[in-house]
């Protein structure tokens, strides 16, 4: 009897790449829910628009590249990455923003940053925050007309009225909009207003902003399953967190009144959603566990340093794409040490 | 005390398959093909002739040089042929073996035994160990007594392997089960002419009755501290030599070293037993114990069989073929490879023959891009980033791959397993590790070339500056020697020259004048 030629090894173990970018996504569910909650529908109409286009725009560069757009076995649009990165853009995205935003995201999330690049796995930059930057810098007062938190609104936008003003332009929508807690926060201490005067707003909540700290809530407890099943290395969020916590703890210690603390910091913005799902890109993140926990710590430490003195009120997609720049560096000065190197050793290593 | 080593996997284990029913002894065949390099180092020779007849246990190959193994006979017969046969190797390529026609006698050749191995020297032990032919029936089939003969440092502490962590292999748990007393008996043959005192059993914790009849034994012949069994943690690969020494001793084997250089020796449960057949019965290693597995075959069991087998006897003898059966695979199922047909004989390293249905066994769909998710890092007994040396193994960047540490691969496939994307990740650094093989050939080859070359430019100028010293002292002779005397004589004999070459001219126009009279018209 003859047989076909194979090589070792013969066991396929259980993990897919569209089961893993199905898990983040299943992930992303209490933070969406949270969101809604706080902003409207608003929120799902951009995810349904972001995600759409992502998709789309993914089938037509495959189409180009003349590679399989749908194969069975989870390679392509099955494999979950361009649904996942559409979620996350959307996420970024003020709730009413106009229709053209998230697909303008969308476009420059998966063909600029990711398909001319090569497609999944090539990427050097993470997709959704190349995305959102790039609007973020071409159209400022579209990415920044946030919508208060439903409590401070006192009614969500209906459904008739959210889709008329992203689809056929926001007029009358400054009425509505205001500062995010963070933008405000950073407004204020400009304006030489104490810390202590400043939370007394309504804008701020328990420990983070009104809203943004369950949302925040909702995306951790979302990334803690992750952990669990092992989808993402804890060392990026500890990492990131830690930077974030350890930059707040010292500058409050320094000076009470001007800075606010780790609780506000860490749970308000765009801190959790960054440090379980963003950052966490594992294409585009450092790749050696002890190069992750410095990637983390120089994202965390670069969120704080532009909340605080850059331009922005949230810097985590600056920060993680200015750590995007540094990975390939980290890899190259943290490689583990090699079984039986070290101190049995004669070899150098990089250690 | 037990320490741990990073990564490793967890995997379902399918050993009860084959493990429960007890060891049947391999029928005889009809026909033996024994292959002469069944071995690490240079093949055997052989040492008999077509048509000769055999006796069971003869040495039919002599191994030549230190690193190698004879070969013996594996029953009586007649050698109808030696000539290049089809063997189990990945390439599926032939090497020379003596075919044996046996003759059902299964006569043996006369044995030398042994009632009290404790009166050899440690010489003659190891003369038997060469004599008998025993490789390392963990796999590796390194020539055991060049292991035992000279290790780098002494050895203080023997580690016999009865892990067994690749699934569906149990030969090791049931020979463990069957004959513990020639195994311990074997270790302390072994202790002997290695002068060490110490030794550890280690065995994975999902063999609970291979370790219960080795204690029970050991209890008996009352070992005391000298022989310890101890369970390890189920996870693979903690049978890999490098990662048992560190379970069952906390230090490593320095990278590009051996176990011998930290005092350790390491040997296979198979082999201690072979040790013992060979030292105190005089039989030679012609046999050893193979798992037959597989939902492809009917009867899962193992198998004492002869080395030469044919493997379709052997799959014949437990119950043939099922249906669906797509793959037969020497070895496990992580580190095996794949056979292309099932009349290859079985060989000293013929541990398990895995029949697998089709799915036991699936196809690896098509690999997407690397995420550099890192799960493979996770896992990694030997602590290296294959998301690394995969991209500079594809890239052909091997220098690279080198700085990444490519030689300390175990080829595991631990990495391949857990990859996401399903990457064959250690097809890519087989392939390095052969490029980089064969560049380093070629370099040497270049080196030598070079040399050659260098060494004929150089003599080739040398013979020049030799004709050239010559001449010009030629010269400087004529030159220097000349006076005003030489001159002249020199210079009359010259006007001579010129004289004789005019009249010789004027002698030759006079006959040519006679001879051809010019027209008088």
């Amino acid at each position: 009897m003859q047989f076909t030629p194979r090589s070792a090894p013969f066991l396929v173990g259980p993990n897919t790449v569209s089961a893993l970018m199905r898990r983040v996504s299943l992930a992303l569910l209490p933070g969406i829910l949270a969101m809604i909650w706080y902003f409207g529908i608003g929120v799902l109409i951009n995810l349904i628009l972001a995600a759409g286009a992502a998709m789309t725009f993914e089938a037509l560069m495959l189409r180009l590249r003349g590679r399989a757009v749908a194969p069975a076995q989870g390679s392509g649009l099955n494999d979950g990455s361009a649904l996942l990165t559409g979620l996350l853009l959307g996420l970024c995205l003020p709730p009413l923003a106009p229709w053209w935003i998230p697909v303008l995201g969308a476009f420059t999330a998966m063909v600029l940053a990711k398909h001319l690049y090569g497609g999944l796995g090539f990427n050097p930059f993470n997709p959704a925050m190349v995305g959102y930057v790039v609007l973020l810098v071409s159209f400022p007062r579209e990415m920044t007309q946030w919508l208060p938190v439903t409590d401070l609104l006192g009614q969500a936008p209906s459904l008739a009225d959210s889709l008329s003003w992203v689809f056929t332009g926001a007029q009358g929508l400054d009425a509505f909009t205001q500062a995010t807690p963070l933008d405000h926060l950073k407004t204020e201490l400009g304006l030489s207003r104490t810390v202590e005067e400043i939370i007394s707003d309504p804008k701020f909540g328990v420990f983070g902003g009104t809203g943004w700290e369950w949302i925040n809530l909702a995306y951790l407890i979302g990334g803690a399953w992750l952990i669990k099943t092992g989808d993402v290395d804890w060392r990026i969020p500890a990492g990131m967190l830690g930077g974030i916590a350890v930059m707040s703890i010292v500058f409050v210690a320094l000076d009470g009144d001007a800075y606010r603390g780790p609780g506000f910091q860490l749970f308000s913005g765009a801190a959790m959603l960054g440090a379980f799902f963003i950052a966490t890109d594992p294409v585009s993140a450092s790749t050696t566990p002890r190069g992750r926990i410095y990637y983390g710590l120089g994202i965390g430490v670069l969120v704080y340093l532009i909340r605080t003195w850059g331009g922005y009120p949230d810097g985590v997609a600056f920060a993680v794409l200015l750590m995007n720049i540094a990975a390939p560096t980290i890899d190259y000065y943290t490689q583990p040490r090699t079984f039986g190197e070290g101190d049995n050793s004669d070899g150098p290593g990089h250690e | 005390m037990l320490w741990s080593f990073h990564g490793g996997l967890k995997l379902a284990e399918h050993k009860h398959e084959s493990n429960s029913l007890p060891s049947t002894p391999g029928k005889l065949p009809k026909q033996l093909t024994v292959p002469l390099h069944q071995h690490i180092g240079l093949p055997a020779e052989a040492v008999v002739g077509v048509g000769e007849r055999v006796l069971k246990g003869q040495r039919i190959a002599a191994g030549i040089d230190h690193i190698s193994a004879s070969v013996h006979a594996p029953s009586s017969g007649t050698v109808a042929a030696i000539e290049p046969r089809a063997i189990p190797h990945p390439s599926g390529l032939s090497a020379l073996c003596v075919v044996i026609d046996t003759d059902g006698k299964d006569e043996w050749i006369e044995r030398e035994t042994c009632s009290n191995y404790r009166e050899l020297d440690r010489r003659e032990i190891i003369r038997r160990i060469h004599d008998a032919g025993i490789v390392g029936l963990g796999g590796a089939v390194f020539p055991t007594h060049a292991k035992v003969c000279c290790p780098v440092v002494p050895t203080e502490l023997l580690i016999i392997n009865g892990a067994e962590c690749e699934p569906y292999i149990s030969c090791d748990d049931r020979l463990m089960r069957e004959r513990p007393t020639q195994i311990i008996e074997g270790i302390n043959i072994l202790m002997h002419a290695l002068g060490t005192d110490r030794c550890i059993i280690g065995v994975e914790d999902n063999k609970p009755q291979a370790i219960e009849s080795l204690n029970q034994i050991l209890s008996l012949m009352d070992e005391g501290e000298r022989i310890q069994v101890r369970a390890v943690p189920t996870l693979y690969p903690t049978g890999g030599e490098r990662q048992l020494i560190r379970v069952l001793t906390g230090r490593e084997v320095p990278k590009g070293g051996l176990p011998a250089n930290i005092g350790i020796m390491c040997q296979n449960v198979g082999t201690a037993a072979a040790i013992y057949e060979a030292v105190v019965q005089g039989s030679p290693l012609i046999s050893r114990m193979v798992t037959v597995t597989g939902a492809g075959v009917a009867v899962q069991q193992n198998v004492e069989t002869l080395i030469g087998t044919p493997m379709i006897d052997l799959i014949e003898q437990c119950g043939g073929y099922e249906d669906g059966m797509a793959q037969l695979v020497m070895g496990g199922p992580m580190m095996g490879f794949a056979l292309h047909t099932d009349t290859l004989p079985v060989v000293k390293s013929t541990n398990c023959v895995l029949a697998a249905a089709k799915t036991e066994l699936p196809a690896r769909p098509s690999p997407l891009p690397c995420i550099r998710c890192g799960e493979c890092v996770k896992v990694c007994p030997a602590q290296l980033l294959p998301q690394q040396l995969y991209w500079y193994a594809r890239a052909k960047d091997f220098e690279k791959t080198q700085e990444y540490k490519l030689d300390a691969c175990i080829e595991c496939g631990a990495c391949a397993y857990v990859c996401p994307s399903q990457i064959p990740l250690v097809d890519y650094y087989r392939y390095a590790k052969s490029q980089i093989r064969a560049q380093s050939r070629d370099r040497i080859k270049a080196d030598q070339a070079r040399q050659r070359h260098e060494a004929r430019d150089a003599r080739i100028a040398r013979e020049a500056a030799e004709r050239e010293a010559r001449r010009t002292m030629k010269k400087a002779a004529l030159n220097s020697v000349g006076d005003d005397a030489d001159k002249d004589s020199k210079r009359a004999a010259v006007a001579a020259a010129v004289e004789r070459a005019r009249a010789k001219k004027a002698g030759q126009q006079a006959s040519s004048q006679s001879a051809n009279p010019e027209p008088t018209e």
